[in-house]
């Protein structure tokens, strides 16, 4: 399925420099991305921002390199000639709704995953990091919400961001689609409902733990924790 | 000679970086090659030694970057971006995977999924020598505190909520600095030749 209306809700310009420069740690990176993925305006941002990462290189005084570093290199190249060329990569399946880079993370279909019922019509996934670092700098879920069902009312401790894929959802700042991003923090206190018709998917990452404020709060935060 | 010619006989020319990497991926070209080595092998290092590599590591890296550089010239498209541009976001993610021992998740431009531009904009990033002379000066007209929080953004491995932490600048402050970098930035690389 392939939506061609572009996003409304976008990352700001700061996060998208953030991504550009190389600074985000993997998890945001990887919503950031497929954000990028649906969304041609933020690419465009992004491409400006890796525009000024190349001026600045260009400006950088030179460390010279090691006099036989050129022709090191080039020996490097003459082994991985002589090599079998790698196979290229699968191509993506046509079908595919999930894209890229999301899709490496997921590695099949979505429905495969350790799926968690945290609430009536709510369930959770949390998502594998592809690096060696320490898979708790990973806090990256995907959120099943069933059509109507609600998030019981939260905020935040530290930044979340919300990216919509499939289906959608409303809380009193805005309705929210396939590509749409929502960022929340402790200023955020919100009460999302999913929309009619069809589930609901997000990415969400989660710098810490969300903090419900609303009645149920205390046995949801208790299974998030889980 | 006045600081402005040779600011201006200093400045990299655009067209011909890009062509070099052009002819490496379309013809193997050993020479292209090698002259792209002696201009960015060692602003690589000069990038990487400021991220905070040691001075071998930082040697390893750019060698290791060059290799990439070569292996991928053949996916450069000097449409869409210059070859600083490019060999940046290579340099980059060398940096990530080695110094923070991440991946990099980036979108697919071939992917069946992307949301295509619309309109394409296959020109508008194309960079010219003019351009990237615009681009410089634009960056050395910044004020002293934007370009500190630029300079931290790309050289020192901090995102913007980090940078506030460490100077202790309000978050919007942040924010708002680097919107008007990057503002200031766009302004000049979206000018007429």
């Amino acid at each position: 399925m392939t939506d061609h209306s572009f996003p409304l809700h976008h990352f700001p310009e700061e996060l998208l420099l953030d991504h550009a420069a190389g600074t985000l740690p993997e998890g945001l990176a990887l919503v950031v991305a497929t954000h990028l993925a649906l969304c041609p305006a933020c690419r465009a941002t992004v491409a400006d921002c890796e525009a000024l990462g190349g001026a600045l290189l260009a400006a950088i005084p030179p460390a010279p390199v090691a006099p036989d570093a050129l022709d090191k290199v080039l020996a490097r190249i003459d082994a991985e000639e002589r090599a079998a060329a790698p196979p290229p990569p699968a191509p993506a399946p046509a079908e595919a709704t999930l894209p890229r880079p999301l899709r490496d993370y997921v590695a099949g279909d979505t429905d495969a995953l350790p799926w968690r019922r945290l609430l009536p019509g709510i369930e959770a996934a949390r998502l594998g990091a592809r690096s060696t670092a320490a898979p708790d700098r990973f806090p990256v879920s995907l959120l099943r919400i069933a059509p109507g069902a609600a998030v019981p009312r939260h905020s935040h401790r530290g930044l979340e961001a919300t990216l919509v894929l499939e289906g959608g959802y409303s809380d009193a700042s805005g309705h929210y689609e396939r590509g749409d991003v929502q960022l929340g923090d402790a200023s955020v206190d919100h009460r999302p409902v999913a929309a009619p018709g069809a589930p609901c998917l997000c990415l969400v990452y989660e710098e810490a733990p969300l903090k419900l404020t609303g009645p149920v709060g205390r046995w949801f935060n208790s299974l998030l924790a889980s | 000679m006045t600081a402005t010619s040779q600011k201006t006989e200093n400045l990299p020319d655009a067209v011909r970086l890009s062509r070099l990497v052009v002819a490496v991926g379309e013809s193997r070209d050993r020479e292209a090659f090698a002259e792209l080595f002696g201009y960015f092998a060692p602003r690589i290092k000069g990038y990487l030694l400021r991220q905070g590599a040691s001075e071998a590591q930082a040697e390893e890296l750019a060698q290791e970057s060059m290799i990439m550089v070569w292996r991928r010239a053949v996916t450069f498209d000097p449409a869409k971006s210059g070859a600083s541009t490019w060999i940046f976001t290579i340099a980059r993610n060398k940096r990530i995977d080695a110094l923070r021992r991440e991946k990099r998740p980036d979108y697919d431009p071939d992917d069946p999924s992307l949301a295509p531009a619309d309109p394409p904009s296959a020109d508008r990033a194309v960079e010219s020598t003019q351009q990237a002379a615009r681009l410089a000066r634009a960056i050395a007209e910044l004020s002293q505190e934007q370009a500190e929080l630029v300079r931290m953004a790309y050289f020192e491995d901090k995102a913007h909520g980090q940078i506030a932490a460490e100077t202790e600048l309000p978050l919007g402050t942040v924010k708002s600095r680097l919107r008007l970098a990057l503002g200031h930035l766009r302004k000049a690389m979206a000018e007429e030749a």
